[in-house]
């Protein structure tokens, strides 16, 4: 068995994995149980576990960090959702957001898996594995990622938050009014979320001019992605500023973190797909 | 066999005047159970007393024994009649109440129609408000004073703490004290559902009225500590304001009445750490203060709104759309319902509130089918054990345990010593005469204990010494 044979079968392991923590907290939706909450996020802990050693050994065979086709992207950006789905919610005890997160994180995983089997594209570094390209490189890849994810949590809050938001404005008290929690909590879920994401992304975008400057020889090339990055990242500093001055909160903000994301998606894989540019063979 | 009869009344089927005429306080409960245990000079009818004696009820639990079983088995029916009589007019002297007077409203539940209404009361499922979690402190109380009377025997002793646990199974399984059923608790559900931790924030109460006071009592309970009291008559706000200073969490219980759902515990628990502070302002600087303060709560008299929707936009800039929550429990309403469109600020009038009661109550009336159930289940199996506990039952169990260790273990040496068939004969009517000989004697002691002794004593100690109380399953 060779090593890419280990990893393909650890992810499907670990999306098995996650698929059972996803049927937890689904469980723990309708029972109402804390025990189901804890067992979802013990399972999408052991399914990140899986999960990151299958990109290990990706990561071996390819000498790079593997996002280099649509699988690895994919399996990239669901590592990512899962890691930072844990770190937020050991950190700021964020539970809920594991009924939005397990099904992103199986969806993607699933995707993954049915993705076309093309061939990675080379990527393109100079002067060896850890040359200074190189680390921006790695650098980039894994800020945008984590950085993408929690704004995926934050878009989750959001819309939580805006359910909740509902059921309290019409005075109609539903299924989801008992189970969600305060619109405090869930507001400040997502803001926490936009924070850190916005601080990642941003710097994950810095990494990537650095690394275009010292690949291409320029920072800024107007390419389709470019553009559509600097609108995301627009959006989101439009959030936090409104934010911080004057009280975009609650509703407002919680649409803005769907819109955000909406436009986030797009950026990560319309833009490959529908216009192109120098992004798009990672995609394919 | 004990005979359980339940004798009482309750919300449902007596005023409260009479209600309270025949309440017994905490020492009259402990010294009635003493007497009603002695008995009068003829003879000692009751084995076993409780009496429980709240708000909304009265009721007297208690077993009567046969004093011998051969010579009353015909008179089941009159024995348990004698007692009840005798219990009646206890209760009718000790209380100084005409029977007549009461006698219409009394239930009186016998053997599992008895055990029934006592688990169903433990459970809260026979309460005013269905589910309300008090009862059961009260129930506990209640067998306390019994225990510490020496009231209590074998039978009440079983019988009280398998109450306590279906009352806590029935708690757990169901949901039947989920949701809120009063105005102000409904109120502090949803001001949880809003803000996240109650304790830094802050509560306006404009007016005054039972139902505000009692809710910014419930906020406090949820360890809320700023209050601002704003009232037309500044004096009123100050006195208000003083009434909520010295709040202490632990007495501000209040008597019989139907607002009475506080949790108490909750507020022990998060009562001893809080120190409120209670502003009184002028009526007028209402507006202002909405700057400060996350939730309101009004009850004016005002036939006119106290607070409009242009003062709250105007406010809203000002604390950076932190979220208000407002609640009118005024009738005429005292804020303006269109304040409800502006985002981020939360308006519930009375109705609101009220439709989340009735909901509410209907959830819980639903869920009490499923108690019921549970209920039903533990009645069955008390009555197994109780039926058990009779002479006859214990005997045949204890003899068949006995006869089957016997055999067994006779069987196993058997097999290994490869004796003919005359010998091993023997040997089995040896260790079978053995069997016989050793329960002769406690068999005879169970049939006849001697005469004022309690036999539910004996039997059920004989039950514990040969274990023989869990060989048909969990009961």
């Amino acid at each position: 068995m060779t090593l890419e044979n280990i990893a393909q079968t650890l992810f499907i392991v670990a999306t098995a994995v996650y698929a059972a923590s996803m049927a937890s907290y689904l469980f723990y939706l309708f029972k109402q149980q804390e025990d189901f909450q804890n067992y979802g996020f013990f399972l999408t802990a052991i399914g990140a576990g899986f999960h990151f050693i299958g990109v290990c050994l990706t990561t071996i065979v390819m000498g790079t960090l593997p996002a280099y086709n649509l699988q690895q992207t994919l399996y990239i950006a669901a590592l990512a959702l899962a890691a930072t789905f844990i770190v937020l919610n050991q950190k700021f005890n964020l539970k809920v957001l594991g009924l939005f997160a397990s099904p992103i994180i199986v969806i993607t995983m699933i995707a993954a898996i049915m993705a076309p089997d093309t061939p990675p594209v080379k990527a393109s570094y100079l002067n060896g594995l850890f040359s200074i390209s190189h680390i921006w490189l790695i650098s980039h890849i894994v800020l945008i990622f984590t950085g993408e994810a929690a704004l995926a949590l934050a878009c989750g809050a959001g819309i939580l938050y805006l359910i909740q938001e509902r059921a309290i404005k019409e005075k109609k008290r539903g299924f989801f009014y008992k189970r969600l929690p305060s619109l405090a909590l869930l507001d400040n879920t997502s803001y926490t979320s936009v924070i850190t994401g916005f601080t990642m992304l941003t710097a994950g975008l810095i990494m990537g001019l650095v690394y275009a400057k010292i690949v291409w020889g320029r920072f800024w090339g107007w390419d389709p992605k470019e553009i559509w990055s600097a609108v995301t990242w627009l959006i989101y500093a439009a959030l936090l500023h409104g934010r911080l001055t004057s009280g975009w909160r609650g509703r407002k903000s919680a649409i803005m973190t769907i819109i955000g994301f909406a436009v986030l998606v797009f950026t990560l894989f319309g833009v490959n797909i529908l216009i192109g540019g120098h992004h798009q063979p990672f995609t394919k | 066999m004990s005979d359980i009869t339940l004798v009482g009344l309750n919300h449902k089927t007596a005023a409260v005047e009479l209600r309270e005429a025949l309440a017994f306080t905490a020492e009259e409960s402990s010294d009635a159970l003493k007497s009603l245990i002695k008995g009068e000079q003829n003879s000692k009818i009751i084995t076993e007393a409780m009496l429980f004696s709240t708000c909304n009820r009265m009721e007297i639990l208690f077993t009567s024994a046969k004093q011998n079983s051969e010579k009353l088995s015909s008179g089941d029916k009159e024995l348990s009649e004698n007692s009840t009589q005798y219990v009646i007019n206890f209760l009718s002297k000790y209380k100084n109440v005409p029977v007549s007077r009461f006698h219409d409203s009394l239930y009186i539940y016998r053997g599992g129609d008895a055990i029934r209404h006592l688990f169903r009361v433990a459970s809260s499922l026979d309460s005013m408000i269905i589910g309300e979690p008090q009862i059961l402190g009260q129930v506990k109380a209640a067998y306390r004073f019994a225990v510490s009377s020496n009231s209590s025997g074998v039978v009440i002793n079983r019988l009280m703490h398998k109450a306590f646990s279906i009352a806590k199974r029935v708690r757990r399984e169901t949901g039947i004290g989920d949701n809120a059923v009063s105005i102000s608790y409904a109120a502090i559900e949803l001001a949880n559902k809003i803000f996240s931790d109650l304790s830094d924030r802050s509560v306006m109460l404009l007016g005054a009225g039972e139902m505000a006071e009692l809710a910014v009592e419930h906020l406090i309970s949820h360890g809320v500590k700023k209050i601002v009291v704003a009232n037309r008559t500044f004096e009123n706000a100050v006195n208000l304001a003083q009434r909520f200073n010295g709040i202490n969490s632990s007495n501000s219980s209040r008597r019989c009445g139907a607002q009475n759902f506080l949790n108490i515990e909750d507020r022990v628990k998060s009562g001893k750490k809080d120190i409120v502070s209670a502003e009184p302002v002028r009526f007028e600087e209402r507006e202002d203060k909405l700057k400060d303060v996350d939730i309101i709560i009004s009850s004016t008299g005002a036939t006119d709104y106290v607070l409009r929707a242009s003062h709250v936009k105007k406010i809203m800039s000002l604390r950076k759309s932190k979220p208000l929550f407002f609640i009118d429990i005024a009738v005429p309403r005292d804020i303006d319902p269109e304040i409800h469109k502006i985002d981020n600020a939360y308006l519930y009038d009375i109705d609101d509130l009220q439709n989340i009661v009735d909901d509410n109550m209907d959830e819980r009336k639903k869920e009490a089918i499923k108690g019921e159930r549970l209920v039903d289940e533990a009645v069955i199996k008390f009555q197994r054990w109780l039926g058990n506990l009779d002479v006859v039952p214990t005997i045949v169990a204890i003899k068949e345990k006995i006869e089957k260790i016997t055999a067994s273990e006779t069987e196993k040496t058997l097999s290994s010593l490869h004796l003919g068939e005359h010998e091993q004969e023997a040997i089995k009517r040896m260790t079978r005469a053995i069997t016989s000989k050793i329960m002769h004697d406690p068999i005879r002691f169970l049939k006849n204990t001697g005469s004022h002794r309690d036999d539910a004593f004996y039997l059920n100690a004989a039950r514990e010494i040969f274990n023989i109380n869990n060989i048909n399953g969990d009961y």
